[in-house]
């Protein structure tokens, strides 16, 4: 538990979230304080993805609520989110893939009108990630799986976030590439950029994050700091793959 | 050979108005997936706004110079188109975005004919002369080769309107915004893109083109009624189609190869038929095109592999 003073950035109480009669999250209750990193594991179908978009706005809550410095995101389309700070890196990475790197990069600047700035974080990020500098001028769609991966956080973070969203960053990619990618999140969350994380691979996620939440059919059923949980012999057996 | 040549501007002239018209039906496609059947009426009602607006000028002050009383028809039929689209989009199409699409298509199809309806209330069910302001007497700059000061005019103004819109489109903020809002809205609303308005914006802007096609029409053929909007829409859409749906610069290639083949056919189809079929069959050539094409190559000249859609 972070100490006495850290303010709640995020809290979310009862969340539910449906897809017509389908309730994928059936009442989420999760806290994050400012520059944690908390990370939400579980299986396939638990309901982290549906969670996170549901705090990025692009899914409608069916009850409970989400709040972000104390105000309530009920009525904020995602669009207006982003420039409350909370950034989504999602599912798939969702690259425009017609556009060139470049272009996917002034998209993450959108919303921001200070040339100078931009182009600053911009070499920050090139610095961060050097492979995404050389494929500059090249079409989305023709880069590698963990390219597009870089080039979505890179993304991300250049619409200056306070919260970032994270997406099953290392699903599909190569443990290299995924050794990188977390080099990154870590060096983001070191310059003060709170983090929530969805992974699948529950290890590598718990090792980063400083408290978990488990989730299973759409519920926590379980939350701690990242080495509790990692020697909860529950989570051992369902999460990391160890017999019990 | 002069009538290869003549019939050539002659496609060029057409083919120019088709390619204005088919940039909003392509534009559209691409940020929707939507053929906005009630495009052609866009254009009609551009051509109508702008007589009224010339024809109640020229009552006022008969002596304004004829340029002047074109300006002023343009500047009220642009924004009046652009309304007019908004309004289709906000009322009609907007609350059907995530309907099966069959259902905004049909939707279409009636705005169509709501709006050449209301036309038809507002402007009556005549022809009506379009003011030739810009002159139609043609030149001759080449010994049995005709073009008139309008054609050359709707030439040269669909291009720098093609231009501005290709610029718009590549090299601006807002266009970054709209090729991305095409390719995935969830994402583009997660980069702070308020996608409602950049479809909106997208309507708006095809409509401002089909509007100024709507004058060059009219001021071409001397002519407007309620129903003029049809028959260059459904060209359009063809256009569209023949370029590749969804792609800009395939919208202005069918547009300019739709009106060459048309021109060129036409000028050659008694010969080829041995004088079965006439020049008045001409609108053959179009729908022809279009089921070959829909046919043989769906995609269209420029579309892309479904692959690269991924």
């Amino acid at each position: 538990m972070p100490s006495d003073g850290v303010k709640t950035l995020l809290r979310l109480a009862g969340v539910q979230v449906a897809y017509g009669a389908i309730e994928a999250v059936k009442g989420v209750d999760l806290e994050l304080f400012a520059g944690e990193m908390v990370c939400l594991i579980g299986a396939n179908g638990a309901g982290k993805t549906t969670t996170l978009n549901a705090i990025a706005g692009t899914l409608p809550l069916s009850g409970g609520s989400i709040s972000y410095h104390e105000e309530d995101l009920a009525r904020l389309p995602a669009h207006k989110r982003l420039r409350r700070g909370i950034a989504l890196v999602p599912e798939g990475r969702g690259i425009f893939t017609r556009l060139t790197v470049e272009e996917n990069l002034r998209m993450g600047a959108y919303i921001r009108k200070d040339a100078d700035g931009v182009a600053a974080d911009m070499a920050r990020v090139f610095d961060m990630l050097p492979r995404i500098h050389e494929r500059l001028h090249q079409v989305a769609g023709t880069l590698s799986g963990g390219e597009q991966q870089m080039l979505a956080i890179g993304r991300a973070l250049l619409s200056r976030p306070r919260l970032l969203l994270l997406d099953e960053p290392s699903m599909g990619l190569a443990p290299l590439v995924v050794e990188k990618i977390f080099e990154v999140v870590q060096s983001v969350r070191q310059e003060g950029v709170s983090i929530l994380l969805v992974e699948q691979n529950a290890n590598l996620a718990l090792e980063f994050a400083q408290r978990g939440y488990v989730m299973e059919s759409g519920r926590i059923m379980l939350s701690g700091s990242g080495r509790e949980l990692l020697a909860n012999p529950a989570v051992r057996a369902a999460y990391l793959g160890e017999a019990s | 050979m002069e009538t290869l040549l003549q019939q050539i501007l002659n496609g060029l002239v057409v083919g120019s108005v088709y390619a204005l018209v088919a940039l909003g039906y392509t534009m559209v496609y691409g940020i929707l997936g939507l053929i906005n059947f009630a495009h052609g009426e866009v254009l009609m009602i551009g051509a109508l706004s702008a007589l009224t607006t010339i024809s109640s000028l020229i009552g006022v002050a008969p002596d304004l110079p004829p340029l002047l009383l074109l300006a002023a028809g343009l500047l009220v039929a642009i924004p009046t188109c652009m309304t007019v689209a908004f309004l289709m989009e906000r009322l009609a199409y907007r609350r059907l975005r995530g309907a099966p699409r069959l259902a905004p298509l049909i939707t279409a199809i009636g705005v169509s004919f709501l709006l050449q309806t209301l036309a038809m209330i507002v402007w009556g069910r005549n022809y009506h002369t379009f003011p030739q302001l810009i002159s139609t007497t043609p030149l001759q700059p080449i010994d049995g080769v005709f073009i008139s000061p309008v054609q050359i005019s709707i030439i040269l103004v669909s291009a720098l309107l093609m231009f501005a819109l290709v610029t718009l489109v590549n090299r601006t903020r807002l266009g970054r915004a709209m090729r991305a809002t095409a390719e995935n809205h969830r994402v583009a609303s997660l980069m702070g893109v308020d996608v409602n308005r950049i479809i909106a914006l997208t309507f708006v802007l095809g409509a401002a083109l089909a509007a100024v096609a709507g004058v060059m029409f009219a001021s071409n053929y001397g002519i407007a009624h309620y129903a003029m909007g049809f028959m260059p829409g459904l060209k359009a859409f063809t256009a569209a189609v023949l370029g590749g749906i969804g792609n800009l610069a395939g919208a202005m290639l069918g547009g300019i190869v739709l009106g060459l083949v048309e021109a060129v056919g036409a000028g050659y189809i008694e010969d080829f038929t041995f004088g079965f079929l006439n020049s008045s069959y001409q609108d053959i050539f179009a729908f022809v095109i279009l089921g070959a094409v829909l046919i043989f190559r769906p995609t269209g000249l420029l579309g892309e592999r479904v692959s690269d859609r991924a």
